[in-house]
């Protein structure tokens, strides 16, 4: 399969991990940013291919694992309500709030429904006039020209019966605060590709600027991740900081300024509460109010949300690269895909959950690699 | 035959009209047609025996009495509730029948006889059950097993989502034959007829609406030729699976957890269609986990898996049929995949049914 394929060959693969052994010559923790990342090293084993002295460390990037506990609530809240129609991306179906999860309401009368694209959501807004249809928008920078273009859409139509839960988040004040925090171990990111192609890379210039900290912009296939990973470990030994971009395929350096403008129009920056990792000032988007007849946060009032996390979950510090999954003494006992404890439980391309799925569990599994002194040199 | 199903002797003659002339003053499905009054029985005796033809379930008694020469009786069960019910490659009423045909070759059995329970909501189209009917007498013909008993309810509006089949099946598996999950053993190859995940990713497409381009059509067949052909050449077979719901990987990591043998599969030897690949790449779906209703997966000596793997790609529908892994004494109760670059990865079943990912 063209555009797939190639960045699956083994042979390039097996060269791109020669050459990352030949030039490695000291101990680099390298965080993936992204979900889509994340699941694609574990899934393909990436990281059991690299030299020992590399550590990745799984960054916030997913974008449901992420979303605060309250907005997820509020969607429960509103789902509830008389005549309205939940719509939402499938992932978020299975992640639970305070009580319930989005499933459990369906299967309890609520009306919800998964569409493939907001602007399903809108067709079934015009379709069915007496209900209130509600999106769920959630998702970092990439989802949220699509999102942009359904509030246009509904704005254009003037369907009063299409709103949007919002609840977008940004990838940039998010690496901001790993760095800035306390014991941080991150010495490099492999960036968001898919992020960066709707906004360009600008604003990673500054923040390597400011933190000495090379990022490379990396796609999802095992041969971008490798690849990104020599670029960074290249600029590690050679003591450089600076963004580069592997993911030349999908990404510039301006990113997609019609997107960026859509996303403009609709949506303004706002201070938001991350799931397990807590209040990041300016890290979101939220509907601007040219656009207020269709946010659902100030259409519905569902009263005051009031959640409870569970303390046991170091989903915070994994979400930050202090902590692995296998960490934790609740990972694969009290906390699973069917009962997580917290944020990087709750989506498939969580961190917990793609090592939960590939049997990484706690002592060890039967993929895992020889130790150290079977292990071929 | 059950009592619901089952005609007033009167009624053609009060109808004064012969088969198959379209039922009278109706074209959609009303609770009368579930009664045991002249409704009903219209139903059946103008669409349904016309329909299906055959002199075994025109007797309208309370059972099928049929002949079972030499061997052990096979028996299944399976229920339908695909929606849509028309889709690319297949509808509702052909995979009722090739899944419990299915169901019976897999275990070596001769499929002999089928029954057909429609559950019908109010409402639905006469049209289409004309449709589905006729799907089940082509894919009943196709496969040369009969159905000889039925029934048909009808539940009110809103009680049902159109039209729910389901199909039960008798079979006889030849003295010889001995298949099960219980007989994998350490060393055993496993087999695939061929390329998978073609009927969930159909089914998923048409449902949602989704042009994914390509010809994504439903791998819907009947399996008891292909398994013949195997079984002539290989009476070795330890044992076969369909892989339906769950795909490929639910039926492997089953088998591995409740035989308690591991299970390591080549992740570049499984058959899958770049349209297939195309569309879980795009869907964030894993086509291990999506479901096949035209494929087998076998079990076989290690010994005669060439043999085994050159009858099935000798008949038609197992050209591309591929030996995906092998049964191993390590890690017993898990399916291990190892990837082309040489990693490998545990493969687990999800607690949900997979849901595309949001990107």
């Amino acid at each position: 399969m063209k555009y797939v394929d190639e960045y699956r060959d083994p042979e390039v693969a097996r060269c791109i991990l020669d050459r990352i052994r030949a030039v490695t010559t000291r101990p680099a923790v390298i965080m993936e940013v992204c979900g889509g990342q994340t699941h694609s090293i574990v899934r393909h084993g990436l990281d059991r291919l690299l030299p020992e002295s590399i550590e990745l460390v799984h960054g916030p990037g997913c974008p449901v694992c992420v979303t605060a506990l309250e907005t997820i609530d509020r969607a429960h809240a509103i789902a509830q309500t008389p005549d309205v129609v939940f719509t939402s991306f499938g992932d978020m179906l299975r992640v639970p709030g305070s009580r319930d999860d989005l499933l459990g309401l369906k299967a309890r009368g609520a009306d919800v429904r998964v569409v493939y694209s907001p602007l399903d959501a809108v067709r079934i807004a015009e379709r069915e006039p007496k209900k209130r249809v509600v999106f769920f928008g959630i998702g970092f920078e990439t989802t949220a020209p699509a999102n942009a273009m359904a509030l246009r859409e509904a704005k254009r139509k003037k369907l009063t019966n299409f709103s949007m839960l919002a609840s977008h988040v940004l990838v940039p004040p998010v690496i901001a605060s790993i760095l800035q925090a306390e014991g941080n171990r991150v010495m490099a990111f492999l960036g968001p590709g898919h992020v960066c192609a709707v906004t360009g890379y600008r604003a990673y210039e500054s923040l390597v600027r400011r933190y000495k900290t090379p990022i490379v912009i990396t796609g999802f296939e095992p041969v971008d991740i490798l690849e990104g990973v020599l670029m960074t470990v290249l600029q590690l030994e050679r003591g450089r900081a600076v963004v580069e971009n592997q993911y030349v395929r999908g990404v510039q350096p301006e990113g997609n300024p019609i997107a960026r403008e859509l996303v403009e129009e609709t949506f303004e920056v706002t201070d938001r509460n991350w799931r397990g990792i807590g209040a990041i000032p300016k890290s979101g988007l939220r509907i601007r109010w040219e656009y207020r007849e269709h946010d659902a946060e100030r259409i519905f009032d569902v009263g005051d949300v009031v959640t409870q996390e569970r303390p046991e979950c170091i989903s915070g510090q994994i979400l930050r690269g202090r902590k692995k999954p296998c960490d934790c003494p609740a990972f694969g006992k009290e906390c699973t895909p069917r009962t997580p404890l917290g944020a990087t439980m709750v989506s498939a391309e969580g961190a917990c959950a793609a090592y939960y799925a590939h049997g990484r569990r706690r002592g060890g599994d039967a993929a895992a690699p020889p130790p150290p002194s079977r292990r071929p040199s | 035959m059950s009592s619901e199903l089952r005609s007033d002797p009167r009624a053609a003659e009060v109808i004064g009209a012969a088969c198959p002339l379209p039922i009278r003053e109706r074209d959609v499905v009303v609770l009368g047609h579930g009664s045991g009054g002249r409704l009903g029985a219209e139903l059946v005796e103008r669409l349904i025996l016309p329909s299906l033809a055959n002199p075994t379930l025109a007797e309208l008694d309370d059972q099928a009495v049929v002949e079972l020469e030499g061997g052990r009786v096979a028996f299944t069960t399976d229920s339908f509730v695909v929606t849509p019910i028309f889709f690319p490659g297949g509808d509702i009423g052909e995979l009722a029948v090739n899944g419990t045909i299915n169901d019976l070759a897999v275990g070596g059995a001769r499929p002999i006889a089928l029954s057909l329970a429609f559950i019908l909501e109010e409402g639905f189209p006469l049209a289409d059950l004309r449709r589905v009917l006729a799907s089940v007498h082509a894919a009943a013909n196709r496969a040369g097993v009969p159905i000889v008993t039925g029934d048909t309810k009808v539940v009110g509006n809103g009680s049902g989502d159109g039209i729910f089949i389901n199909t039960s099946g008798i079979g006889v598996v030849p003295p010889g034959i001995e298949l099960g999950s219980a007989r994998v053993r350490p060393g055993d190859a496993v087999l695939v007829s061929g390329p998978i995940g073609e009927h969930g990713i159909a089914v998923l497409a048409s449902r949602e609406g989704l042009e994914l381009g390509g010809d994504l059509r439903s791998d819907t067949a009947p399996l008891h030729g292909l398994v013949h052909a195997l079984l002539e050449a290989c009476p070795a077979v330890h044992a076969m699976r369909d892989p339906t719901r769950g795909g490929i990987a639910a039926t492997l990591v089953e088998i591995a957890s409740r035989r308690s043998v591991g299970i390591d599969v080549d992740e570049a030897a499984v058959p899958i269609q770049s349209d297939v690949r195309g569309a879980c790449e795009i869907l964030g779906l894993d086509p291990w986990f999506v479901a096949n209703e035209g494929r087998l997966i076998a079990f076989v000596p290690e010994e005669h898996a060439e043999t085994a793997l050159a009858a099935l790609r000798a008949h038609p529908q197992g050209r591309r049929a591929a030996r995906i892994g092998t049964v191993t004494r390590e890690h017993p109760g898990v399916v291990v995949a190892h990837t082309p670059l040489g990693s490998k990865r545990v493969v687990d079943l999800p607690f949900h049914e997979p849901l595309p990912r949001i990107c």
